[in-house]
């Protein structure tokens, strides 16, 4: 199983290896480099830019960010839990098919896999409701904000 | 000898990786042509002593593949060069190891050497979680590639990929847990099984909400029209690649393209039966032509699958970006948990 | 290198110093820029802008905070031209400020050297202008509907109507010799009478034009990511649309029911039967639909026009202004020296002394010619107000506290044609 993911790792490696020579050395070998000042200006549309790109970003996109953290975080939680939902729903099936008998929790296991899971994702979905109404995901709000907000 | 198998076929769709993105470019131009009845690429041919080796049109890839080699390549002096090198190779890599897990055929069995190669680069039990976490390792070479130039519509062209990416990745990993709910298992080779043997198993019919909001995020995720925001032409004129030259340049372009191979393949794989084709192709078989026919019956679903990014890209116009950033967080995150939540009900009931 | 050097060029070029000169201070990044707020050109070299348009923006975020449009990079000094020209060479000059529906501008400068020498043209000539100008609409149009369509991502919309502006450009060929740059009338008259068989082949790209528009509407009007990014976007108030001068298919999508063409009529416009389409909205989607239902409006007109084509001459003989024919100047002795007078320097149109200002409807609004005759051939001033830069003033108010994107919304259904805007 192990060496299943090294494929992985190795298709990863040599793709990046390739890549690597490509961009450095294939290209430095082929191309022509005649370096001119005003060919390594920025493209700001045939005018000299003014003032740095590198500004303050809007903070929306941490928000953004964070509020992705989370989800993933969840999503990610919520794949051994696809996984393993239906086995064990089918596996009490077939007990209850070939006549064992049954434990009350083992009998109630669907409705106990589905509430937990139903808890775990309504947490964040809260935190996501909070966002949501803060007006965090209203993207458009920077100069007509206050209004725009009122209106949603 | 199992590894010197696994090897071959790793190869194999490496070269194959490779030679799809110019056949798909020339794809994409000519299916283009024929929507804007255009005649697209028809000029580059080879020919070699009078005899016509490749039709007009058809080397058009490699003439644009070598005139970019030739090109010089510019950075900005006000770039981080570092970042700015960094960016061209974090876009191509995560996205052809995407395809790594894809089961792009059953089992082949050469009955005369006594071989049975598995057609699949790596048999990974989480495969769909792997693809996952490579697809969304490419954002990193947006961000990098947007930022680093130091020019101002690189970098609105980076972050609003980032964004855009990061917030259709939920989507997109929400409406696959619906469709794993129903398949009950992580494993991309069983999950083709279980949609080999009829067509209404295929996951899209079972899961149509999550098919739909899936192929939703695959074009968001591969930047596409209509989401193709972080380039937009008309708006940031390249986006994130606007100062790349040369072969960095077109790293992200085969980068762009390869991540739209690799979703396909998953598309395909978890939707539309994968390799198999229920009443035709059915797994088991131990005929020799059998390895071979699984491939062709991929491919050709992957065509199909791509032939409809392009044919969207070609119809449609682009959202602005206040608007995707609605739809993917108000509607289909939404929409996928709810999804999640009346599939488990479902079963569960 | 050696060939470099050999120009003058080192390897290492130098960047002005000052790259606006003077404009340098009128576009100073205002204090607390960096802290999240940027100065973006966008323009001249932009892929939205049809033509050479720059807007300086200050950006936060990607709202507009403020936008100065700075035009003047197209600038051909047309006017000028006009000083130094006599009228009828300076109707080649009229092409090339409206590249997009050039005949409509040598139909308006025709009429209004007319209207300064106060003769009449023929009533055929009359009606093959009006054909001309009707034509010239529709393929302005259409391709500005395609470019809207287009600089939102619909690239197939736009080659789709850039096909049929091709065969209508054809037809234009076939009458006048130039697809781009017809120069087709002259003043008194037109160039030539329409060739033969042309009428079935208008007739013929006529019966296309409505499956087109057809076509184009089938993916933009029900198109619901089209109209999202299109209404409400870009509005332009009725009062706006007045005091800032803006005219044509603008300033009807903004409720301003104003069009030449029925208001004050000429080249008998009264005689046709047409309807001025009007919106209140105001918005991008506004004009478009406004352009869309001008062509078929136009296209009622051109039906019209070309069942009741009159015959008889199109060029008016009295008055001289207008070359005799060929055979007359070989036979008629007052034909010789009527052809010389008008084509021997120093000679030519006698135009009284006094000014003219007349206008027409083109394309996209008011085209107004203001022509100061001072006796000679040549005018002493030649001034157009060119409906292009009334309308491409307005649009500070149109996108400033809006979101970068709107911005090529906003310039697509503006249709900006940067020759004339920058004359």
């Amino acid at each position: 199983m192990y060496l299943d993911f090294t494929n992985v790792l190795v298709f990863f490696i040599v793709g990046l290896v390739f890549v690597i020579l490509n961009v450095s050395v294939l290209s430095r070998i082929l191309r022509p480099s005649i370096p001119h000042e005003e060919k390594e200006t920025t493209y700001e549309c045939g005018e000299p830019a003014i003032g740095s790109s590198w500004i303050r970003f809007d903070i929306r996109f941490y928000t953004v960010a964070l509020i992705f953290l989370i989800f993933d975080v969840e999503v990610a939680f919520l794949y051994p839990w696809a996984g393993v939902f239906k086995r064990s729903l089918d596996e009490i099936k077939e007990a209850k098919a070939m006549g064992l008998e049954l434990t009350a929790t083992q009998a109630s296991i669907g409705s106990f896999l589905f509430f937990e899971m139903l808890i775990f994702v309504l947490i964040l979905v809260v935190g996501f409701v909070y966002v949501w109404a803060k007006g965090d995901l209203q993207w458009i709000k920077t100069m007509t904000g206050q209004e725009d907000q009122q209106k949603n | 000898m199992g590894i010197l198998i696994t090897l071959l076929v790793a190869v194999a769709v490496a070269v194959a990786l490779l030679q799809v993105v110019p056949l798909l470019v020339y794809g994409e131009r000519k299916i283009s042509a024929w929507i804007q009845d255009r005649d697209g690429p028809n000029r580059v041919h080879l020919t070699i002593k009078g005899v016509p080796i490749m039709p007009k049109g058809l080397m058009q890839p490699l003439a644009d593949a070598i005139k970019l080699m030739f090109k010089e390549d510019m950075v900005p002096t006000k770039a981080d060069r570092f970042l700015f090198m960094l960016a061209p190779v974090i876009a191509v890599v995560p996205n052809a190891a995407a395809f790594c897990v894809i089961p792009f055929g059953d089992n082949w069995v050469i009955a005369s050497m006594g071989l049975d190669v598995n057609l699949q680069v790596s048999n990974a039990n989480a495969g769909i979680l792997v693809t996952l976490a490579l697809s969304s390792l490419a954002v990193y070479a947006l961000a990098f590639g947007g930022w680093a130039a130091n020019s101002k519509f690189p970098l609105m062209g980076g972050l609003r990929a980032t964004a855009q990416i990061i917030s259709y990745e939920i989507a997109l990993g929400l409406a696959l847990i619906s469709v794993l709910l129903t398949a009950g298992t992580l494993d991309l080779q069983e999950i083709v099984h279980q949609q080999a043997h009829n067509f209404t198993d295929w996951n899209m019919f079972k899961q149509p909400l999550a098919f739909f909001i899936l192929l939703v995020a695959a074009f968001a995720e591969n930047n596409r029209l209509p989401f193709d925001l972080p380039e937009a032409e008309s708006e940031l004129v390249g986006g994130y690649h606007t100062e790349y030259s040369g072969l960095k340049f077109s790293m992200f372009f085969m980068g762009e393209y390869l991540a739209m191979v690799s979703m396909s393949g998953v598309i395909v794989t978890l939707f539309m039966g994968g390799w198999s084709l229920p009443g035709i192709i059915d797994p088991g078989s131990l005929s020799f032509f059998h390895g071979p026919a699984t491939v062709l019956c991929f491919v050709v679903k992957m065509a199909a699958v791509l032939f409809f990014y392009i044919w969207v890209r070609w119809t449609l116009p682009r959202f602005r970006y206040d608007q995707l950033m609605n739809i993917g967080w108000k509607k289909l995150i939404p929409l996928a948990l709810l999804n999640i939540g009346v599939t488990a009900l479902v079963l569960a009931s | 290198m050696a060939d470099l050097k050999a120009t003058g060029l080192t390897s290492k070029g130098k960047i002005p110093t000052e790259p606006f000169g003077d404009r340098a201070i009128s576009f100073e990044p205002e204090p607390g820029l960096g802290e999240g707020r940027m100065i973006l050109n966008f323009g001249p070299q932009h892929p939205a802008t049809h033509g050479t348009l720059r807007l300086s923006l200050e950006l936060e975020g990607e709202i507009i905070v403020s936008a100065k449009p700075d035009i003047g990079f197209l600038h051909t000094g047309f006017e000028k031209l006009g000083e130094n020209r006599n009228y009828n060479q300076f109707i080649t000059v009229t092409d090339r400020m409206n590249y997009m529906s050039a005949m409509s501008n040598n139909v308006g400068f025709a009429l209004a050297v007319e209207e300064l020498l106060e003769i009449e043209v023929p009533p055929r000539a009359q009606a093959i202008r009006l054909i001309m100008a009707e034509l010239s609409r529709i393929s302005d149009h259409i391709l500005c509907v395609g470019l809207q369509g287009m600089d939102l991502g619909a690239f197939s919309v736009m080659l789709w109507s850039f096909i049929q502006r091709e065969k209508l450009y054809d037809v234009f060929e076939l009458t006048s010799g130039g697809r781009l740059t017809t120069s087709y009338t002259r003043v008194g008259g037109l160039a030539y009478d329409l060739p033969d068989g042309i009428i079935p082949r208008i007739k013929a790209f006529l019966a296309k034009v409505p499956e087109i528009i057809d076509e184009v509407e089938y993916m933009l009007s029900h198109n619901r990511i089209f109209i999202d990014r299109t209404q409400g976007i870009g509005v332009l108030t009725k009062e706006n649309a007045i005091s800032y001068g803006v005219t044509g298919p603008m300033a009807r999508a903004a409720g301003v029911d104003h069009d030449l063409r029925r208001d004050r009529p000429y080249m008998g416009y009264q005689n046709y039967d047409f309807d001025v389409p009007v919106k209140t909205e105001g918005d991008a989607y506004a004009r478009y639909e406004v352009r869309v239902q001008e062509m078929r409006e136009s296209l009622k007109i051109l039906d019209q026009a070309l069942d009741n084509l009159p015959s008889g001459p199109v060029n008016c003989l009295g008055g001289k202004v207008r070359l005799p024919g060929k055979d007359e100047v070989y036979t008629k002795m007052e034909s010789l020296i009527h052809h010389f007078i008008l084509s021997m320097p120093g000679h030519g149109l006698e135009t009284p002394k006094g000014e003219i200002y007349h206008a027409t409807e083109s394309p996209n609004g008011e085209l107004g010619w203001f022509l100061v005759g001072d006796g000679t051939s040549i005018p002493y001033r030649a001034r157009v107000r060119p409906p292009s830069f009334y309308n491409y003033s307005a649009i500070r108010t149109m996108i400033e506290g809006k979101p970068l994107a709107d911005i090529v919304s906003v310039l697509g259904s503006l249709n900006v044609i940067a020759g004339e805007l920058d004359r």
